[in-house]
């Protein structure tokens, strides 16, 4: 039995308070990247490439230096020419040459938009008069977007240095192809030889982007004395100081970042773009520089994430037991190595518990953007073609798609295709919830099918740092270093609540700059309520154990004898019968007599973050017509561990499915011949908006877990993961046409009801 | 004593066909050491590139983690997130 089972019930964990960000958020006075004004800030703005792939021959900066009101320009003559060094800021390990190289060209441009110059000047249209002034000139070179086109032997060759990892020799000459992964197990000829039933298909997708709704923004200002101070909106402070440091040689003790609320970042934002130009303008300028990217730029230059191709062959008893799975991945990582196709494979089998195996990956840059995180990296785009060809099993052989789901679903003590022991997981309970919701059996009406897909994500733990502080009044303040995306400071808030005894509306919580807490890992990957949250515990635990030792010695009885419960130290000496509990505003009140102010700070790398699933339906309608695709049904249930706050944790499902959605019917990166992409504004790229959308019907099963003090898992990334595949075969149940290029835009379906006509 | 097993290729460089392995440790820490120990250069390549699941349950970065005696110990690649 695990500690949280053995818990009481809970007086604020498992609740819905109002958050405590909300008030500003909704009035309109919350402080965002751009918001913050700076004495003598002037504005920072960036010249882009014009091409997808070209030499840089020449930069003449002199026309725009001599126009009044520019105080800077920055290019990569003025940054260090960093070496190849795999450095972890972020999540995971980043190539700091490339990180630069992605933030400002130094010989050559590898996709439209990239980063050329930058400009400081008194006004933003003097930095845009200055920028149209900066003569560069390129020796445009070949380009390569496709990524079947990037791997062929003859395609445009990115990076002279590049040899592809993972082979059995090395190779001769340098290619797109970055690196090849394996994942293997039992004897695959034997497997498909066991099979009654095989079939085999291939499916894309597009390039996406994560469509947050604030663009990147900074102010950024550099002393003379070299002390730096950055505002942005970003997933991680620590991660934007490390990243600026390494970039332009700073001490980071010399950085301090302050962090600013954040529309959105999905991912996205887990990288540096702005904020070390802006420290490099603010260094050269002896001002403050604000920059902030247009929709434009934010399309164009920051991290979308892979298209990709994905072939799967699958074998199966005519009892519906798959016997082997073999499946090829092949993702653009963009400008620069490092796509999430190392996930993709990870996860592209891990609902199923199959003998024999093979998933091959393939990491290609291309000549666009550098990818960034995205949700469940990876996981998405390899679900779509594995959930898609599950499918199609379950309809070749007549068998429920959720019952094929459950013969070949893993539970606790199964091996995953990955490799470890699953342990404490609930994916054979979303699939059993789902099985049993109304949705699942109510009719369906003409022109509309029915999908169902589910979803694996890891999550994680990592290093993190909070620190509680007891106010003289009772109250208590609670501090840590993740931005909050999601309702972070609510779950904050709530476990440091639940832990001391308070109301929650007691708890302040702060997300605090790179100098007033410890180092915290960024927000991300689904860590922070896991991570973060049981340092909160554990610091409100600490404060606790010093409570009751202050009221032991107000008391004047061993500590042994005094207990906690309902906010209040608790006398079980038997020589003070009758005493009444002392409430935690009495002993906060008598600070100095006890040993001076209540506080209590804790850094922990959190082990054991436990893995979530999801299972999804999906009802579409389909207008014969137009073709356009209408989601009028959708039910996701997800193993959450224990819903902080369960609000948040159906906000997280209901907004990563609306995200899959998106891509899965109408966001893709179009390009045209020379490279450069077409549709870079919201109306063109369209993401789901809330009109597009029926309410999400969400189903939490709490399987906990025992690593967390209350049980909490990850829960933000899960949810984008079915949906693709889930709107997909929603589709091919409506048209009877399987449809396995995403977007399922109005031009695709439509052609397809075309031939179908004749 | 704790079985290490990489279920992908990533350490193929320093292992060849070798994925299995019984390593003599009680502590993370030990079992990468004496890795590397066999196979030089795999230490820094678990320690940039690897988690490590033991028993089920992932770990990254974490030294001190005890290994039982029958523990069953995955090197699998560092896993982020969105």
């Amino acid at each position: 039995m695990t500690d949280v089972m053995d818990k009481p019930a809970f007086k604020v964990v498992g609740t819905r308070p109002v958050r405590p960000d909300g008030v500003d958020k909704v009035t309109g006075k919350a402080a965002y990247g751009a918001d913050l004004v700076m004495p003598g800030m002037i504005v920072g703005k960036i010249k882009r490439s014009p091409h997808a792939h070209a030499r840089i021959v020449a930069i003449d900066t002199k026309k725009a230096r001599a126009l009044p009101g520019v105080k800077a320009i920055v290019t990569a003559a003025d940054l260090p020419n960093l070496a190849s060094e795999e450095y972890e800021a972020g999540e995971s390990a980043s190539n700091l040459r490339d990180l630069a190289l992605n933030v400002m060209a130094r010989d050559k441009v590898l996709y439209e938009g990239h980063a050329v110059a930058a400009v400081a000047a008194t006004s933003a249209a003097i930095a845009d008069a200055a920028i149209a002034l900066i003569e560069i000139t390129y020796e445009v070179l070949p380009h390569v977007i496709d990524v079947e086109e990037a791997m062929k032997p003859d395609a445009p060759v990115l990076h002279a240095h590049l040899f592809t990892e993972g082979l059995e020799t090395r190779p001769d000459l340098p290619s797109n192809i970055a690196k090849r992964n394996q994942i293997a197990r039992g004897d695959l000829d034997a497997g498909f030889a066991a099979a009654d039933v095989i079939l085999e298909g291939r499916y894309t997708t597009q390039a996406v982007h994560q469509g947050y709704i604030e663009p990147h923004a900074c102010v950024a200002s550099m002393a003379a004395d070299g002390q730096c101070e950055v505002f942005a909106s970003s997933q991680g402070q620590f991660m934007i100081r490390t990243y600026c440091a390494k970039i332009l040689g700073l001490d980071i003790g010399d950085i301090r970042v302050t962090p600013a609320e954040i529309g959105g970042g999905f991912g996205g934002k887990t990288t540096v773009y702005l904020e070390p130009l802006a420290l490099a303008l603010s260094r050269q300028a002896g001002h403050p520089v604000k920059m902030v990217m247009t929709r434009d730029e934010v399309f164009r230059a920051t991290g979308p994430t892979s298209g990709a191709v994905i072939k799967v062959k699958l074998g199966a008893t005519k009892a519906g037991k798959i016997t082997a799975a073999q499946v090829e991945l092949k993702y653009q990582a963009g400008a620069f190595p490092g796509s999430p196709v190392g996930a993709g494979s990870m996860t592209a089998l891990a609902c199923y518990d199959i003998e024999n195996v093979e998933i091959v990956g393939w990491d290609v840059v291309t000549n666009t953007p550098k990818v960034a995180a995205y949700r469940a990296p990876g996981a998405p785009i390899s679900a779509f073609g594995v959930e898609s060809a599950i499918d199609e099993l379950a309809i070749k052989l007549g068998i429920d798609p959720i019952v094929l789901r459950e013969i070949n679903g893993v539970k606790s003590g199964v091996k995953a295709v990955y490799g470890p022991t699953y342990r404490d997981i609930g994916y054979l309970e979303t699939l059993a919830a789902i099985k049993a919701h109304p949705h699942y059996s109510a009719p369906l009406g003409p022109n509309q099918g029915r999908g169902v897909a589910v979803g694996f994500w890891f999550n994680v733990g990592g290093e993190s740092t909070a620190a509680v502080h007891i106010n003289e009044d009772g109250g208590a303040v609670v501090v840590t270093g993740n931005p909050d995306i999601g309702g972070s400071r609510a779950s904050m808030a709530m476990m440091a609540a639940e832990t001391l005894g308070l109301p929650v509306e007691k708890v302040r919580p702060i997300v605090a700059d790179t100098a007033s807490i410890g180092f915290s890992m960024l927000t991300g990957g689904s860590r922070t309520t896991f991570a973060t949250g049981m340092a909160v515990v554990q610091a409100a635990e600490k404060l606790v154990e010093d409570m009751k030792r202050r009221a032991a010695k107000l008391w004047d009885v061993p500590v042994e004898s005094v207990t906690w419960a309902n906010g209040a130290a608790v006398c079980n000496d038997d020589s003070k019968a009758g005493l009444r509990p002392m409430p935690l505003a009495a002993i906060a009140a008598q600070t100095a007599r006890t040993g001076g102010p209540l506080s209590a700070e804790v850094t922990l790398n959190a082990q054991g973050a436990g893995p979530g699933f999801g299972a999804h339906i999906c009802d579409v309608e389909i207008d014969p017509e137009t073709g356009h695709v209408s989601v009028i049904r959708y039910t996701a249930a997800q193993d959450v561990g224990k819903a902080i706050h369960p609000a948040y944790v159906e906000g997280q499902i209901q907004g990563g499915v609306a995200q899959g959605i998106g891509w899965a019917l109408n966001e893709e990166y179009i390009f045209d011949r020379a490279g450069r992409m077409e549709n870079s504004g919201f109306l063109d790229y369209r993401v789901p908006v809330a009109s597009d959308l029926p309410m999400i019907d969400t189903i939490m099963i709490e399987v906990p877990n025992p690593r967390h003090p209350f049980g909490a898992k990850g829960v933000g990334e899960v949810p984008i993961v079915p949906p693709l595949a889930a709107v997909a075969n929603a589709v091919r149940n409506a048209l009877g046409v399987r449809m396995c290029d995403l977007p399922l835009s109005p031009p695709k379906v439509r052609a397809v009801i075309d031939a179908k006509a004749g | 004593m704790p079985h290490v097993v990489v279920a992908s290729d990533d350490c193929r460089p320093f292992t060849g066909d070798i994925s299995a392995f019984d390593v003599e440790a009680t502590t993370v820490r030990r079992m990468i050491l004496e890795l590397d120990a066999r196979y030089p250069g795999l230490g820094e390549h678990i320690r940039r590139k690897m988690a490590v699941a033991i028993d089920g349950e992932i770990h990254q970065d974490a030294d001190d983690t005890a290994l039982g005696a029958d523990s069953e110990v995955y090197l699998i690649p560092k896993i982020g997130g969105g």
